[in-house]
Formats: structure tokens, sequence, C-alpha cells
């Protein structure tokens, strides 16, 4: 599924509903998260998971082709756990 | 740095101030979002959210692990798991905003 199948999905689902609005409820609530990781805060979403921001110290790392040291900089990445609710779903 | 966490209370309160609809209707919504993604990912295994990222179940197979604490050797039976694939415009936000540049 993707980004206009879930629209879709919403709008058939709430027929009182404009597309345009529904469009705009999926990008608040996306753009809202990706602002709070930005923030470098956690995101709880009971049943669903749980998404957080991880620190990556620089470290040297090497081309695993040629074997030369390539220096990596610090970065900041996403990470998600999956809650149990849906760790049950997949898995039923 | 204690940063307040987000829950779905945040993200219904932003479609709220948002979208104009009620605070019900906006807690509902996200709901209905986040079960559409669950469904989804029952019946097809992949969601994928442009310019947020992308979420796979992925399958493992049987192996053979261990008890850290006893050593005893223990089967864990296959399973699926959820996995998130970030986007590089959401990696990219994060690093600019966390790291200034």
């Amino acid at each position: 599924m993707i980004k206009s199948e879930l629209i879709e999905k919403l709008a058939a689902q709430n027929p009182h509903l404009l597309q345009k609005d529904i469009e705009n409820i999926v990008n608040t609530i996306l753009d809202e998260m990706s602002n709070a990781l930005a923030e470098g805060r956690r995101i709880e979403l009971r049943g669903f998971g749980a998404f957080s921001v991880k620190n990556r110290s620089a470290r040297i790392g090497r081309n695993p082709r040629t074997g030369e040291k390539v220096s990596v900089s610090e970065k900041y990445i996403p990470q998600f756990k999956a809650g149990k609710e849906i760790r049950e779903r997949l898995n039923k | 740095m204690a940063k307040k966490t987000v829950t779905r209370a945040d993200l219904s309160e932003a479609v709220y101030q948002n979208v104009g609809l009620s605070r019900t209707e906006s807690a509902e919504l996200v709901d209905r979002m986040f079960e559409l993604m669950s469904e989804a990912l029952e019946k097809e295994n992949i969601v994928k959210l442009s310019s947020f990222g992308s979420f796979h179940v992925r399958k493992k197979n049987e192996r053979i692990g261990r008890n850290p604490k006893t050593g005893v050797e223990v089967p864990i039976s296959p399973r699926k798991v959820l996995v998130f694939k970030p986007s590089n415009i959401l990696k990219d936000k994060i690093n600019k905003s966390m790291l200034g540049r």
C-alpha cells in the first residue's frame, strides 16, 4: 500500500469528508511525526510501535571494495520498534 | 534533555488544529489511519509513505537461540517482524535539525 492508496481507503471510510481533507489529515499526521523526530523526540503509538532517534558517533569506516579508510561523520538515525499488538497480528 | 514523547493524542490535536474537524473525529481518523496501515501490513506486507519512509514485514526462519543467563539452547520459532526504513528525506531532515547543518 502506498500513501495515495491509504488516502483512498480512508476517504472510502469517511464519505462525508472531501478527498482533499483526507490528504491534509494524512500529511498533517506524517509531518507532525517527522517534525517530532527532527527535534529528537520519541513517538509512541500504542499497538503500532514506537519511533526514536539514535545518535551514531563519527567513526572510521572502510570502503569494502578497496579497503580504503574513510571517515564517517556523526549522524542521527530514526529507529522503529514494532508494538506488541502488531507483532501478534502479524504472527497469528 | 527530557523532551515530551509524542502520542496519538498529540497527532489528533494537530489534525484538530490543522483540518478543523472535531476533537473526537480527529482522534478517530488518527486511529483509522494506523489501523489501515496495520491491515495493509497483514495483507500485503508493505506500506510505503513517500517522503516519510516504508514499513516492511520480514519473515524470519527458525533458528537456535541461547538463554544468555543459563547457556541453554532453545529453538526460536519462525516469525514475522516489522521493520521501518526511513526515507532519505526524513533522514536528512533529522540530521539537518539535530546537527544544525
